[in-house]
């Protein structure tokens, strides 16, 4: 089983956490000025990158926090987890 | 007129068939412990609170503190990064509720009484750390986990939380709807380790 490393717990077994899909999407400023089709993009349409991914996880059977981590989705590598506050970090 | 019904603890009816584990695992429950949840910032008066739990919020993610303060012992739980649980005697939630509110006075924070979501097992013996690895996946080994360790995590797909007080000795925190299942579970993963009895 996938070890994720929580920035708090430190690592624990993947069935721990929960998916929370693409990180850093920022709800829009004005909601209500958007057409349909920005609003739809903003709900629906996400990044699907062959490689390093900025998602949000939640460890929900330990700490309960949410975090961000970036991911390699060609070999589940976490290249780095970050706290929900914290910028994504470069990866060189 | 209100009508009082006796309390019954959640783990009553399972006392003798996890007595029987002993001496290979000794588990008893405590029930009805004062169960405080803490919700403080880092800016709150640690002062004032140390004064009243008779220890520091502590401080590492994963571990609790113990002390004995204004309102006798308690064990102090990290939880999360603004989130403790603090944990005493039966009886005192009132007590203990206002005295850290007083302490709180005036901060960004929150006192909650949460006793009634988990029970409380006491777990003790040599063959407590081979029970819970049958369905733990925390290296409970003392040089990972050492005395003052606090995880919450998975047993047998339960969620729990897990203080090591010593080498060979745990205190397990449960949902009381879980803890029939898990006292269930406890008494199957610990047959192998029982000693016949003549
Ligand atoms: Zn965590």
């Amino acid at each position: 089983m996938q070890l994720i490393p929580c920035p708090w717990c430190g690592p624990r077994e993947e069935t721990e956490f929960h998916y929370g899909g693409q990180a850093h999407i920022g709800y829009p400023q004005d909601p209500s000025a958007l057409s349909d089709e920005e609003w739809a993009r903003f709900l629906f349409f996400r990044a699907n990158p062959e490689g390093p991914f900025a998602e949000r996880w939640s460890h929900s059977a330990g700490c309960r926090r949410w975090f961000n981590a970036v991911r390699d989705t060609r070999t589940h590598d976490l290249l780095a987890v970050y706290r929900i506050d914290e910028p994504r970090p470069v990866i060189s | 007129m209100t009508v009082e019904t006796p309390r019954r603890a959640p783990l009553g009816e399972w006392a003798t068939r996890l007595g029987e584990l002993a001496p290979a695992l000794s588990i008893a429950e405590q029930p009805f412990l004062t169960h405080l949840s803490l919700r403080v910032r880092s800016r709150a008066p640690m002062a004032a609170l140390g004064e009243v739990l008779g220890t520091g919020l502590p401080r590492q993610p994963c571990t609790f503190a113990s002390g004995t303060g204004r309102a006798g012992a308690v064990d102090v739980a990290w939880l999360g990064p603004d989130e403790y649980l603090v944990m005493a005697a039966p009886g005192i939630q009132p007590e203990l509720e206002s005295l850290l509110r007083q302490a709180l006075d005036g901060t960004a924070s929150a006192v909650v009484d949460v006793s009634a979501q988990r029970t409380t097992l006491s777990l003790a013996g040599p063959a407590v750390r081979d029970v819970l690895a049958h369905g733990c996946a925390i290296d409970l080994h003392p040089r990972a986990a050492p005395a003052g360790t606090c995880v919450q995590t998975l047993l047998a797909r339960t969620g729990i939380t897990l203080l090591v007080r010593a080498d060979d000795e745990f205190t397990l925190l449960v949902r009381q709807s879980f803890a029939p299942y898990l006292a269930a579970w406890l008494v199957d993963a610990a047959a192998e380790y029982r000693t016949e009895r003549t």
